[in-house]
C-alpha cells in the first residue's frame, strides 16, 4: 500500500474502524471522539491570517508533523491531503467519513488534513483554529481516545510553540473553546427513546448539566437516523480528565434508558415493533428510488431490529456501513460518477438492494 | 388503517408514553413527522449563540459611551478592534486574551462558569508563548517599514524577528 497519498476512491470502498460495530456497548454507542483545538503562538488566528500566513502555517505544521514518521515516534501513518485543491464531492466525502468538519469542507483558502490509514486520527490544519486534532474510536472508548490524542498532542507540542497563557490555558480563536480546547463526544443511537417520545426529556436533563446534544453530521438539532452526539459545552476551569468523565458518566445512564425503552416496546407492543422493523427492512430491500432521509430513517429501524434479534440475517457492521455509504458523496465515489439528486436516489436504492438482498450474501460483502 | 389525524393511509404506529402508560397512535408519514419533530422552542434551547452571549453580557453595566469607547480599542499585535470581535465572535490573535482580559473574563465566566485553566500545561515553552506572539506584530511592522522604504528600521526589525525565531526551533529532539 502506498502511504504517500490518499486514494479517496479506494477509501470509499472500505469503512473506517469506527464503523466496525465493535467496542464496548456498540449496540447503542457508535463511536467516541475527542478533539483538541490548538494554535501556533506566532501567527494570527485564522480570521485575521493573510493568505501568506495560512500558507506558512500549513507548511510549518505539515513538516513538523511529518517528521514524527521519520523518527518513528507516531504509531501509524498520517497522510497529508490538501483540502483546498479537492473537488467538492471529495471534500463532502471526507465530511461523511467524519474526517473533516463541514466548515473545513466549505471554507476557502489554504487548508489541509492529515489522516491516518485506520481513520482513527485526523489533524485539520487551518480550520477555525490552526490545528484541530481528532481521535475517533468505535464504541464507548473515551479513555483510550484521550490517551491516544494526548500522546499525539505531546509529540506535536515538542516541535512547535502553542499559543498558551498561564491563566487562560490553550488560546483559541473562539472563547468557547479556550482552556483545554477539548471537545469530547459520544455518538449514540437512540431509536426507542425517539419512538416512545422520551428523547426531549432526556435532552433537557443533559442540557441542565451543561452537556450539548447534536444530530449526526453537524449542528442541526434534528437528528438523522436517531443518531445523537453528546458532548461537553465547557472547556475552561476543569481538567481534561474531569471533562471526559462528565460525558463518560452520563452515557451509561443514556444506554440504560434506551435499553429500558426497547424492553418496554418489546413487552407492550412487540407486534407493532416487529411490523415496523420488518416493513423498514422490506422497503430497503425492494425500493427502486429512495431519498437519503428515508434511508436513514429506515436503517435506524432496521438497526434496532437487528440488535433486538427481530432480524437475523443482517450484521450490525453492514448496517453501520450502509448509513455512511448511502450518503451523497459516497454513492458518487462508489459509482465513479457525478449524480444529481434523482439519479442518486435510484443508485442508492440499487446499492441497498445489492447489500441487503435476501440471498444471504448481504451480511458480509463490501 | 387510516391515519388518526387525516385520511391518508397510516404507516407509522407510534407508542406514546402518557404519564407512564402506553398509548398507541396510528399516523401517516407526514403526521408522524410533525408529531415526532422537536418543537421550535426545544431547538432554540439547544445552543446559545456566541453573539447572543456577547450581547447579553455587554448589555449589563455598560453605558452607550463606555461601549463605544470599548469598541474602538484595538489589539497592538493583530489590530483587531473589540467591535470586530463582537461582530464575528472570533478573536484575532493570542495576545487578544491579554489585551482584552478585563472584558473577556466576565464573558468566560458566563460561558464556562470559570475563568482559570486547570488542565494540561505544555511541557516546553509555556512561558515563551507570549514572546512568540510578538512576532506577529514585528512581522507586520517590518512589512510596513519596507512599504514605507524605511530599510534601516526594517533590518532592525528583521534581526529581532530572527532572534525570537531561533528560540522557536523544535525542542525535545534528543
Ligand atoms: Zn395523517
Ligand atoms: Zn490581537
Amino acid at each position: 500500500m502506498d502511504f504517500s497519498q490518499l486514494d479517496l476512491h479506494e477509501l470509499a470502498k472500505t469503512s473506517g474502524e469506527w464503523l466496525r460495530g465493535s467496542g464496548p456497548e456498540s449496540d447503542i454507542v457508535i463511536s467516541s471522539r475527542i478533539r483538541l483545538a490548538r494554535n501556533l503562538a506566532d501567527f494570527p488566528f485564522i480570521s485575521r491570517a493573510t493568505d501568506t500566513d495560512r500558507a506558512e502555517i500549513g507548511k510549518i505544521l505539515r513538516s513538523r508533523i511529518e517528521t514524527l514518521h521519520e523518527q518513528g515516534k507516531f504509531k501509524g501513518h498520517l497522510i497529508y491531503v490538501d483540502v483546498s485543491s479537492l473537488e467538492a464531492v471529495d471534500r463532502l466525502f471526507l465530511v461523511e467519513r467524519q474526517l473533516i468538519s463541514r466548515e473545513h469542507a466549505e471554507a476557502e483558502g489554504a487548508r489541509a488534513v492529515l489522516i491516518d490509514q485506520r481513520e482513527q486520527t485526523s489533524v485539520m490544519i487551518n480550520e477555525e483554529d490552526h490545528l484541530r486534532i481528532q481521535v475517533l474510536k468505535s464504541g464507548l472508548d473515551l479513555s483510550s481516545a484521550w490517551e491516544q490524542i494526548n500522546d499525539l498532542d505531546d509529540l506535536i507540542e515538542a516541535r512547535v510553540t502553542y499559543a498558551y497563557h498561564d491563566h487562560f490555558g490553550y488560546l483559541t480563536a473562539c472563547p468557547t473553546n479556550v482552556g483545554t480546547g477539548l471537545r469530547c463526544s459520544v455518538m449514540v443511537h437512540l431509536p426507542a427513546l425517539v419512538l416512545t417520545r422520551q428523547i426531549d426529556k432526556v435532552f433537557r436533563s443533559l442540557q441542565k448539566i451543561n452537556l450539548a446534544v447534536r444530530g449526526l453530521y453537524g449542528e442541526g438539532s434534528q437528528a438523522q437516523g436517531d443518531f445523537y452526539q453528546i458532548s461537553n459545552q465547557v472547556t475552561l476551569g476543569q481538567s481534561e480528565e474531569e471533562l471526559i468523565k462528565k460525558v463518560a458518566d452520563v452515557v451509561p445512564v443514556l444506554i440504560d434508558y434506551e435499553r429500558k425503552a426497547r424492553d418496554f416496546l418489546i413487552r407492550e407492543s412487540q407486534e407493532t415493533l416487529h411490523d415496523r422493523v420488518s416493513r423498514a427492512y422490506g422497503i430497503l430491500r425492494t425500493a427502486q428510488t429512495i431519498s437519503s432521509e428515508e434511508t436513514m430513517h429506515l436503517l435506524s429501524s432496521l438497526r434496532m431490529g437487528v440488535n433486538l434479534g427481530l432480524i437475523r440475517d443482517v450484521a450490525i457492521p453492514t448496517v453501520n456501513k450502509l448509513f455512511v455509504h448511502t450518503q451523497p458523496a459516497h454513492l458518487q465515489k462508489l459509482t465513479g460518477m457525478e449524480l444529481d439528486t434523482s439519479d442518486r436516489n435510484i443508485e442508492r436504492a440499487a446499492y441497498l438492494r445489492r447489500h441487503l438482498s435476501g440471498d444471504g450474501a448481504g451480511a458480509t460483502h463490501n | 388503517m387510516k391515519c388518526q389525524k387525516c385520511d391518508k393511509q397510516a404507516t407509522f404506529h407510534i407508542t406514546d408514553l402518557v404519564d407512564g402508560k402506553p398509548n398507541e397512535l396510528h399516523l401517516c408519514e407526514e403526521c408522524a413527522g410533525a408529531f415526532l419533530a422537536p418543537s421550535p422552542e426545544d431547538a432554540n434551547e439547544m445552543l446559545p449563540a456566541m453573539a447572543g452571549l456577547l450581547a447579553q453580557h455587554l448589555a449589563v453595566g455598560e453605558t452607550a459611551e463606555d461601549l463605544a469607547r470599548l469598541d474602538q480599542r484595538s489589539c497592538p499585535v493583530c489590530g483587531i478592534t473589540f467591535l470586530e470581535f463582537r461582530k464575528q465572535g472570533r478573536l484575532g490573535c493570542p495576545h487578544d486574551y491579554v489585551n482584552f482580559a478585563a472584558e473577556l473574563e466576565p464573558l468566560l465566566l458566563n460561558i464556562h462558569g470559570e475563568t482559570r485553566h486547570v488542565g494540561k500545561v505544555p511541557k516546553y515553552c509555556a512561558s515563551g508563548a507570549e514572546q512568540q506572539t510578538q512576532l506577529i506584530r514585528l512581522r507586520r511592522e517590518m512589512k510596513e517599514a519596507i512599504a514605507a522604504e524605511e530599510y534601516e528600521q526594517a533590518s532592525l526589525l528583521r534581526d529581532q524577528i530572527r532572534e525570537i525565531e531561533r528560540s522557536r526551533e523544535p525542542h525535545g529532539e534528543e
